[in-house]
């Protein structure tokens, strides 16, 4: 069997392996959650993090675009109020709203064939309905990653769109190489969600993760 | 010789062949194997074995393998009972045999006792040296030294196709395309349960093999992923390797967990591996074949600037359509190409691409058009429709009361040389200027029996005829993601 690691786990780890994490804070209470929100900036995002939480939009634990303190503290409060039996250690994460609009999704996951495979994809909520997505074994050199990019049906989303300049793609090839790179170093990780993998100014950023382990890992 | 050359050689290309379990009996598979060396006539000696020393097919067989002569043979053949085959490898190879082809069943497909059958011959094969296909497997086929080991049809006219394949029917399938179409096969495999040999050490065999210029491959499971991975694309920087895959549908069972573990069913990774790997993908056995007859027989499209010349309208349109939604550029017709055939053509033609005469071609406008097509630097391959309409109405006059009166003689003749004068025409073109030109047309299909002198000027110039616009675009597709994908790795 295998556990997740918490959103906020994940990224520390994902970050340590050089993928593009925004800046968060584990916030314990919810005057904490205010001063984290306080020291990041307005407008914020709350979401309860904890091991083991993974489908947070489903069960109300993200809170978006909350734009004071008093916001903050009333949210932050209310979610740790809807911790499960099991998730008493979990904590608020605090992140500031990240711009952009397209959202992809990249994983990391070990086929029982090919071992560990890269993935990208059109991503977010829609990433399993639409399906656009392709593999790469890993490791992979950046010419793969550029492939593996171009391999997409709706590639063509990743060129200058409504307002937004062109995606870096140098700059997600890293981030895929990174990603098997991972996959190398950290034979305990049975696989690896980014999703969504927002794109902020051309740059794609890790807005959610989960890293799933091997038991006794 | 590299090592795989050396090893498979005697599978391949053996100086003779020890044939265990022949039979007296017609249905069984040692007197099709024997039958079938025989008939095609195997360049080398063959020594039957059959128990009692009684005559098969008119030939003396021998009742034991200690009777072949030291060194005569160097393949083994053997379509005997499960148990008795890893005490014949022994014996074979005491008189020199280093590789055995077992056509046998009764091994891991046949449950536990089977499975250890299969386990004690890998064994033997292993301590012996000897290179061993198989078991369960319905043979091999090698047309540079005429061996047609095969428990069933067909033996494909030689040609510049290899396969090997872990269904026999599937290969058999691939081979009769051969037959059909004309563009052979070099060599063919079929694994069956793949005991020791299994298809990557064929994908690398076929790599260095000088005979074979394109590869087709149907696979079913992978012991080893990774290995696949790295031979195909170690085959795919020498030349093009053609994979189709059986259960790509089939769900696997995964822990999904996480929303990439949800995506990653076995098509969704190995359409990745493929990519890579710079194997082409197809989605049928046609297709397989009809991409690996285009690789072996045409020179690659540099990049996707498509011109289509149609005897007429419909079948153009259609393949224009086609065309779109393949990703190939439907060029504009360059104005220098428009005035060139402006001035051989009346005014009725279309004027774009498709280039669509209307029927305002004289004698040679057909062949000349095929060439400035290819000839022309913003076009990087050409489709051309509808050959063979007129030979096929040239047949209708033959074969109708009215023949040879009324002039029908010489419009028969005339039409059937045309048809010819375009088969060759479009070779030449694709040839001198190192471009594509895929000939479309389903009188391929239906006109077989008498031989339109359309498609079968195709296949006299060694190359296939697609049976649709359609399947012809498909196939210049896979040319033109081939071609990105090597130019890409080799820069």
């Amino acid at each position: 069997m295998s556990y997740t690691l918490s959103e906020h786990e994940s990224k520390r780890l994902l970050a340590d392996a050089g993928l593009p994490v925004p800046e968060e804070r584990l916030a314990a209470d919810a005057a904490a959650a205010a001063r984290a929100a306080d020291a990041l900036g307005y407008p914020v995002a709350l979401k309860l993090c904890g091991r083991g939480i993974a489908h947070k939009t489903e069960r109300g634990l993200v809170r978006l675009g909350l734009a004071d303190p008093e916001a903050v503290r009333r949210e932050a409060e209310d979610l740790l109020g809807l911790r499960r039996a099991g998730e008493e250690s979990a904590q608020v994460l605090v992140g500031r709203m990240a711009g952009g609009s397209r959202e992809l999704i990249a994983g990391l996951v070990r086929d029982p064939q090919f071992g560990p495979c890269v993935m990208l994809g059109l991503g977010g909520i829609f990433a399993e309905a639409l399906g656009d997505v392709a593999f790469a074994l890993a490791p992979l050199d950046p010419p793969d990653a550029e492939d593996l990019i171009g391999a997409l049906q709706h590639a063509h989303l990743l060129d200058a769109f409504r307002g937004e300049p062109p995606v870096d793609r140098a700059a997600l090839a890293r981030l895929l190489v990174a990603l098997g790179e991972v996959a190398a170093a950290r034979p305990e990780i049975r696989s690896i969600d980014l999703n969504p993998l927002r794109i902020v100014d051309a740059r794609p950023v890790v807005l959610d993760a989960l890293v799933e382990l091997e038991d006794g890992a | 010789m590299s090592d795989v050359l050396e090893r498979l050689s005697p599978l391949f290309r053996p100086r003779g062949i020890v044939l265990a379990g022949v039979s007296s009996h017609p249905g069984k598979f040692g007197a099709v194997a024997f039958h079938n060396l025989l008939r095609f006539g195997f360049a080398g000696p063959i020594f039957p074995i059959k128990p009692d020393g009684a005559e098969v097919f008119g030939r003396p067989t021998l009742s034991e393998v200690s009777q072949v002569p030291d060194g005569a043979a160097d393949l083994a053949f053997l379509c005997t009972p499960a148990k008795l085959n890893a005490g014949l490898l022994r014996a074979c190879a005491a008189k020199g045999v280093r590789a055995a082809y077992v056509a046998s069943g009764g091994y891991a497909e046949a449950g536990e006792d089977g499975r250890e059958l299969e386990r004690e011959l890998v064994e033997t094969a292993e301590e012996l040296g000897v290179a061993l296909a198989g078991p369960n497997g319905q043979g091999i086929v090698s047309t540079p030294v005429s061996m047609c080991a095969q428990i069933v049809a067909p033996y494909p006219p030689p040609g510049p196709l290899s396969m090997v394949s872990q269904s026999g029917n599937v290969g058999s399938s691939f081979m009769n395309y051969g037959c059909l179409t004309g563009v052979g096969y070099s060599k063919g495999i079929s694994c069956g349960n793949a005991a020791q040999l299994e298809v990557a050490e064929f994908i690398e065999y076929y790599a260095e093999d000088p005979d074979t210029l394109a590869t087709l491959v149907y696979l079913e499971g992978l012991e080893d992923g990774r290995r696949f991975a790295e031979v195909a694309r170690a085959h795919a920087l020498r030349k093009p390797l053609v994979v189709l895959r059986g259960g790509a549908t089939r769900q696997g069972q995964r822990a999904a967990s996480s929303h990439t573990g949800a995506l990653a069913s076995d098509d969704a990774v190995f359409d990745g591996v493929c990519r890579l790997a710079g194997a082409v993908r197809a989605a049928s056995v046609e297709e397989a074949y009809e991409a690996a007859a285009a690789f072996a027989t045409q020179p690659l499209p540099r990049g996707p600037r498509t011109l289509i010349v149609t005897a007429a309208g419909g079948w153009g349109v259609l393949t224009a359509d086609a065309c779109v939604r393949a990703g190939l550029e439907l060029i504009e017709l360059p104005d220098d190409l428009r005035r060139r055939i402006d001035g051989m053509v009346p005014s009725r033609w279309s004027g774009g691409n498709p280039i669509d005469l209307a029927g305002g071609e004289t004698r040679d406008t057909i062949p000349e058009v095929l060439d400035l097509a290819a000839a022309h630097p913003e076009v990087d391959a050409v489709i051309y429709l509808g050959i063979g309409i007129q030979a096929a109405q040239a047949n209708q006059f033959r074969s109708g009361p009215y023949y040879p009166d009324h002039g029908l003689d010489r419009i028969v003749d005339f039409h059937e040389r045309q048809d010819g004068r375009y088969a060759q025409a479009a070779s030449e073109a694709s040839e001198l200027h190192g471009k594509p030109v895929l000939v479309a047309t389903d009188l391929a299909l239906t006109d077989r029996d008498y031989g339109n002198s359309g498609p079968l000027g195709v296949q006299r110039s060694g190359r296939i005829v697609w049976p649709s616009g359609h399947r012809a675009v498909r196939t210049l597709s896979q040319m033109l993601r081939y071609s990105r994908w090597l130019s890409h790795r080799s820069t």
